[in-house]
């Protein structure tokens, strides 16, 4: 995982070209941590302190009536003015496209980016909406009835990829 | 499916510390939305609420109104003047033909106890309790609790004292409530014509002396003396209570510690509490106005959730 996230700080890097105006903001929750070592990467190798955010896209969903409320709502964390900055949402797992639907919906109400791209490590196919990603970590083919997790050691303990066949559970 | 809470808040008493526990966590992410330049989330986007104010409010009444909004509800404030209820309707008949409006929720304040209850059970729509009667005003307890919570963290064995006129005092139920079920140490002390009969019942402490409750208590929360309600001859004079009840900043340098300030407002200045404990360096009063919009809001967000026929019928709809 950590080759796959160096290979994705650099096509950040190369897409934006450069680390000017650029901010990466992570999706809670564990986008929130995909954000943070691509930013370090990019620290390591670049020696400059990349902006970072933390999303929290719940109250922006489109299934609250439905599904009801999350247990639990994350922080949300963007202290800056978004407006002409080159914006890079990170998620773990990109599939129908609701949750990034979600967060363009939300980086909305903070400013007007110049620009918004989306990174995901993990992209599963099965979209409902007409979103793509620009950065990938890896594409998997999975049955639509499968779960795809992602685990991170800040909050898993380990880092990994893990996906549930049909009627196991992760 | 219903929500956490159930269909309706009507009381601290009847939830479990774990719901309280999950009010209050889901109040957290609300206090950074209202510090947004765009204060405002689409979760209740298409919802109807109205505010149902049978008595006088002001905080309460424009808290819950900026929760509402804040939350991109539809909102409409039914007055008791100026509306069909001066014209002698029935409370439920009110309700009635506002559901039949279809709306989705209903805020009510009003005079007697046991009115929030009253309409929970005759109308489908989420019923919140802004205050009935002497019975409870869960929301106002819930922010108490919150800012409490901010300062102390964790609440377990914190000694908290509330101070006046708890006999006629919702705030003081929901207070109580909440604090023992959060594991807080609670006292109450005021005249002894101003305290309910069977106060011991509740479980708490009574100091009749101020400076008693004082030397005790790590936080005072102060309430408001109903002075509408004064005219029975509870306390002599006004003057009086504040010479031997009054929060002054007198009293409070003799405290062995310093002490949290908490008055649910509006305030009397000069009688339960002085101007210069009121703006005192330990007075969280002003927060505590602030933590009740995310308060209203977290309460809205949980039980606005959870319609099974909707969940049916958008089966599939998946998560990322």
């Amino acid at each position: 995982m950590d080759r796959t996230l160096r290979r994705m700080a650099d096509e950040i890097v190369e897409l934006n070209d450069g680390i000017d105006n650029l901010i990466i903001v992570g999706i809670q929750r564990r986008g929130v941590q995909l954000a943070e070592r691509i930013a370090a990467t990019i620290k390591a190798r670049d020696d400059a302190d990349v902006p970072r955010g933390a999303l929290d896209i719940t109250l922006y969903r489109d299934d609250l009536q439905t599904v009801g409320p999350r247990p639990v709502v994350g922080s949300t964390t963007l202290p800056w003015d978004l407006t002409g900055k080159c914006v890079v949402i990170v998620d773990d797992v990109l599939y129908t496209g609701r949750t990034v639907r979600a967060a363009l919906d939300e980086l909305a109400d903070f400013g007007r980016p110049a620009r918004i791209a989306l990174a995901v490590l993990v992209d599963r196919g099965g979209r409902e909406l007409p979103i793509h990603a620009d950065v990938v970590g890896k594409r998997i083919d999975v049955a639509p009835t499968d779960r795809v997790d992602v685990l991170v050691e800040e909050i898993d303990g380990r880092d990994g990829v893990v996906i549930a066949r049909r009627g196991e559970s992760a | 499916m219903t929500s956490a809470l159930g269909k309706d808040l009507l009381g601290l008493e009847p939830l479990t510390p774990d719901q309280i526990r999950l009010i209050l966590d889901t109040a957290e992410p609300f206090k950074e939305i209202s510090e947004r330049a765009i204060k405002k989330v689409p979760a209740l986007r298409g919802q109807t609420i109205v505010n149902l104010f049978f008595e006088a409010s002001t905080r309460t009444r424009i808290s819950f109104e900026f929760a509402e909004k804040r939350l991109s509800a539809d909102t409409v404030n039914v007055a008791s003047t100026g509306s069909s209820v001066q014209k002698g309707e029935t409370l439920v008949d009110t309700a009635r033909n506002l559901e039949a409006m279809r709306i989705d929720m209903v805020v009510i304040r009003h005079g007697a106890s046991g009115a929030a209850r009253f309409l929970a059970d005759r109308i489908e729509s989420n019923v919140i309790n802004a205050g009935d009667g002497t019975h409870e005003h869960p929301t106002q307890g819930l922010l108490d609790l919150l800012t409490l919570r901010d300062h102390f963290g964790d609440l377990t064995g914190r000694r908290v004292c509330i101070v006046g006129d708890v006999l006629h005092s919702r705030v003081a139920r929901s207070n109580i409530w909440g604090l023992k079920k959060m594991g807080a140490e609670v006292a109450v002390c005021g005249p002894r014509s101003l305290l309910p009969w069977a106060i011991g019942e509740f479980g708490v402490t009574v100091f009749s002396r101020v400076e008693a409750a004082i030397e005790w208590a790590e936080a005072l929360n102060i309430l408001r003396l109903q002075l509408e309600r004064m005219t029975a001859g509870y306390i002599p004079s006004l003057r009086e209570y504040n010479r031997v009840f009054g929060i002054t900043r007198e009293r409070l340098d003799r405290a062995p510690r310093d002490i949290l300030i908490l008055h649910p407002g509006p305030m009397n200045r000069g009688v339960e509490i002085d101007s210069d404990v009121a703006d005192g360096p330990h007075s969280v009063i002003l927060h505590q106005v602030t933590n009740g919009v995310a308060i209203r809001m977290a309460v809205l967000y949980l039980l606005a959730g959870g319609r099974p026929e909707l969940a049916e019928a958008a089966k599939g709809g998946s998560e990322r």
